[in-house]
C-alpha cells in the first residue's frame, strides 16, 4: 500500500480520532493546534486554534459537530468541528490528560494529571447541546490513584469509566456514585504504565497498551483477562480492528537500541496481531520515530498512525490485507 | 480524386511532398478507434489504428486498468462536510503546500519470517544428527568465499579445491561403511567416520552445497536478507551469503545461496539469471562445477 503522508504538526503526536462516519480524521499533537484531515485522501480541512499547551487527547461527537480536546495549559475545549470556533473551555487546576464523549455526547470525561501536589482526578461533564448554556461545573469528580492517568473511557450505557495510568492498574469506576468497582490485579496485570486503551467497535472489550512491552486484551464489564500480545517494543498505542480480528500495537523506543544505527530509517513499525490467536500477522514500517497513536477507520478498511516524528501516515489496505491466512 | 478534395482546405500539399508525419492526413483510410467501455473489472481497452514510420498500418491496443484504492462511500453528511471551507491555519493554504503527500515508497504488512522454511529443512534431513552436522556446519566458515564449511581459509578459492575436498571426505566414510563392523583390528577410528556419526551430516551439508548457487554482478548495498527474499521463491534456502568488503561496507558484488533441494536450486537458476536486480544484470548459475 502506498501511505499517506501528512506533516501538518510539527511536534510529536499524541492522539489520534477518526469521526464516526469514518471520512474525517483529527490528530493532536504537543504543537498546540489540533488538526482535521479528511480521512481518504488526507486532505487537510483546518486547525482549531486556542490552546497554549500540547494537546493530549480529543474526541469527536456522534454528529462530528463538536470536538473536545484536553491540553497542557490546563484547559479542556469544546470546538464547532466545521468551522473551528471554540465554544466552551473548561478551566482545571493541572494539565488535562484524557478526554472522552459518551454515548449520546451527553456527558464527557476528563482526566487531569497531578500537579503541584493536587492529585490526579478524573472528572464528569455535562455537555450542553447549545453551546451558549454550557457551564463548567462536574457532574462527577474522583479523586485518583497514584500516578498520571493517561487514558480514561466510557463503559457500557455510559454505566462505567474505565481508566489506566501511571500505576499499571486498570480500574472501573461506577459513573454515577464515583465508587471504585474493579480494578486488575498484579499478576495478570500490567507490569508498567499503562499508555493506552481502545475499545472495540461493539464496546465490549478493550485493549490496554503499557510500557512493560505488552498488550492485553480485557472483557470490558468483568474486567477479565482474556488476550496478551507480546512486543519488543514498550508500547504507545493500541487499536482494534472494527471489521477483521486483528489488533494494531504500536512502540516506542527501546533504550538498548537508541543507538544502533540502522541504515535503512523508517523502522518503527505498527505491529499487527491476530487478535485471538495472539500471533503477529506483521508489520507496517515506516515511521522514523517510535509510534504514538494509532487509529482505525470505522470502515475498517485504513488506518493512520501518529509518530514521534510528528508525520501521520494514512495506509489504505490492499486487498491481500482482507485475505490474510493464519 | 477524393484526396485531393479533403485536404484541398488545409493545406497546398500535394502526395509527393508528404512526409511520414503527415500520415494523420490518411487517417480516414483506417479502420476507426474502438473503445471497449470499462467492464466489471475496471478494464478498458482502446483499440487504434496509425502508420508507423514506415508508413505500414499498425494496429495498436492499449488496455487500461482504472483501480480505486479507497472504495469512498462516504454518506450524504460526509459528502456535505466535503464542501466546508477551510479553516484555521489551512484557510490560507495555498496549493503548493506539501502537507499531504503519497508515499514514494510501497510499504508492505510485512509477515514475520515463517518458521516454515526452517522447518522444512529439518524435516528433509530427517534425524536429529543431520540437523547437528548442519549446525557444525555452520561453525566452519571459510573467511575467503564463505560457504563450504569443509575447509579452512587456506585453501581457498573455493571454486578448485572444494570438490576435492569433498572427493576426500566422500571416499572414506563409504569405505568404512563397507566395512563397518570388521575394524582393522581395533585400530582407531575418527568421531567423523564412525559408523553412523555425522556421515549423513556431512552428506547433507554436501548435498546442501551441491545446492550452492552463485550469484554474481549484485549492487553494492545488496545483503542477505535480499538474496534470502530474491531466492525463497523458489524454494526453502538453507543458507544465504553476501561477500561484503569489510573496510568499506559494500557488498563485493557476489554472493551465495544455498537451497535445500537441488530441484528449486535449478530453477532459481533458470529463473534468475539474467534477471534484472536493482539496476543491474544477475548472473546466477551453479557455484560447483555442475552437479549432475
Amino acid at each position: 500500500m502506498r501511505p499517506i503522508l501528512m506533516k501538518g504538526h510539527e511536534r510529536p503526536l499524541t492522539f489520534l480520532k477518526y469521526n464516526r462516519e469514518g471520512d474525517l480524521l483529527f490528530s493532536c499533537a504537543k504543537d498546540h493546534t489540533p488538526t482535521v484531515w479528511f480521512a481518504d485522501n488526507g486532505e487537510r480541512l483546518g486547525t482549531y486554534r486556542g490552546h497554549n499547551g500540547a494537546v493530549w487527547c480529543c474526541d469527536v461527537s456522534r454528529d462530528s459537530m463538536r470536538l473536545i480536546t484536553g491540553s497542557a495549559d490546563q484547559t479542556v475545549k469544546l470546538w464547532n468541528v466545521q468551522t473551528g470556533a471554540q465554544l466552551y473551555s473548561f478551566n482545571f487546576d493541572s494539565p488535562a490528560r484524557a478526554v472522552d464523549f459518551s454515548v449520546g455526547d451527553k456527558l464527557a470525561v476528563i482526566t487531569t494529571d497531578p500537579f503541584m501536589g493536587l492529585p490526579s482526578t478524573i472528572q464528569v461533564k455535562r455537555i450542553a447541546k447549545d453551546p451558549s448554556e454550557q457551564t463548567g461545573e462536574s457532574v462527577l469528580t474522583i479523586t485518583g490513584p497514584q500516578g498520571r492517568i493517561n487514558r480514561a473511557v466510557w463503559g457500557p450505557l455510559n454505566k462505567t469509566i474505565i481508566s489506566g495510568g501511571e500505576d499499571a492498574v486498570l480500574r472501573i469506576w461506577d459513573s454515577e456514585t464515583g465508587q471504585l468497582l474493579k480494578e486488575s490485579n498484579n499478576e495478570t496485570g500490567h507490569q508498567k504504565t499503562i499508555t493506552s486503551l481502545s475499545k472495540s467497535a461493539d464496546g465490549s472489550h478493550f485493549l490496554s497498551g503499557s510500557l512493560d512491552k505488552s498488550a492485553k486484551l480485557w472483557d470490558i464489564r468483568t474486567l477479565t483477562l482474556i488476550k496478551t500480545y507480546v512486543t519488543e517494543r514498550p508500547v504507545n498505542a493500541v487499536a482494534i480492528s472494527p471489521l477483521l480480528d486483528h489488533v494494531v500495537i504500536g512502540g516506542g523506543q527501546d533504550a538498548s537500541h537508541v543507538t544502533t544505527t540502522d541504515r535503512r530509517a523508517g523502522k518503527f513499525e505498527a505491529k499487527f496481531f491476530h487478535k485471538i490467536l495472539q500471533e503477529e500477522i506483521g508489520g507496517v514500517k515506516g515511521h522514523f520515530g517510535p509510534i504514538n497513536a494509532l487509529a482505525f477507520n470505522p470502515d475498517g478498511r485504513s488506518f493512520s498512525s501518529g509518530g514521534e516524528d510528528g508525520y501521520v501516515r494514512l495506509h489504505h489496505f490492499d486487498p491481500e490485507y482482507f485475505n490474510i491466512k493464519m | 480524386m477524393a484526396v485531393d478534395m479533403a485536404r484541398a482546405p488545409q493545406s497546398k500539399l500535394r502526395w509527393g511532398e508528404l512526409d511520414e508525419d503527415d500520415g494523420e492526413d490518411l487517417d480516414f483510410l483506417l479502420p476507426p478507434k474502438i473503445v471497449e467501455g470499462p467492464d466489471e473489472n475496471g478494464v478498458k481497452r482502446v483499440i487504434e489504428y496509425r502508420f508507423n514510420e514506415d508508413g505500414n498500418k499498425v494496429k495498436v491496443t492499449t488496455t487500461t486498468r482504472v483501480r480505486k484504492l479507497a472504495r469512498a462511500r462516504l454518506s450524504r453528511r460526509a459528502i456535505e462536510r466535503r464542501s466546508w471551507a477551510k479553516f484555521g491555519d489551512a484557510a490560507h493554504e495555498d496549493t503548493g503546500s506539501r502537507l499531504t503527500m503519497v508515499s514514494t515508497e510501497e510499504i508492505i504488512l510485512e509477515r514475520p519470517r515463517a518458521p516454515g522454511s526452517q522447518a522444512e529443512e529439518v524435516k528433509v534431513a530427517g534425524d536429529p544428527l543431520a540437523a547437528m552436522g548442519k549446525a557444525g556446519a555452520v561453525l566452519m566458515v571459510c573467511r575467503a568465499c564463505g560457504k563450504k564449511g569443509d575447509h579452512w581459509t587456506s585453501k581457498c578459492p573455493y571454486k578448485d579445491l572444494a570438490p576435492q575436498v569433498d572427493a576426500f571426505i566422500d571416499k572414506p566414510p563409504t569405505e568404512t561403511t563397507a566395512s563397518s563392523g570388521a575394524t582393522k583390528g581395533g585400530a582407531y577410528v575418527p568421531p567423523s567416520l564412525r559408523a553412523g556419526a555425522e556421515r549423513s551430516g556431512t552428506e547433507m551439508r554436501r548435498r546442501n552445497d551441491e545446492n550452492s548457487v552463485r550469484v554474481t554482478n549484485l549492487s553494492e548495498d545488496t545483503r542477505e536478507p535480499d538474496l534470502l527474499e530474491l531466492f525463497r521463491a523458489f524454494g526453502p534456502v538453507s543458507r544465504v551469503y553476501v561477500a561484503v568488503d569489510q573496510k568499506t561496507g559494500m557488498s563485493r558484488g557476489f554472493g551465495f545461496v544455498n537451497f535445500v533441494n537441488k530441484e528449486d536450486a535449478e530453477r532459481a537458476i533458470n529463473k534468475l539469471n539474467g534477471y534484472g536486480y536493482d539496476n543491474l544484470i544477475l548472473r546466477v548459475e551453479w557455484a560447483t562445477p555442475r552437479p549432475n
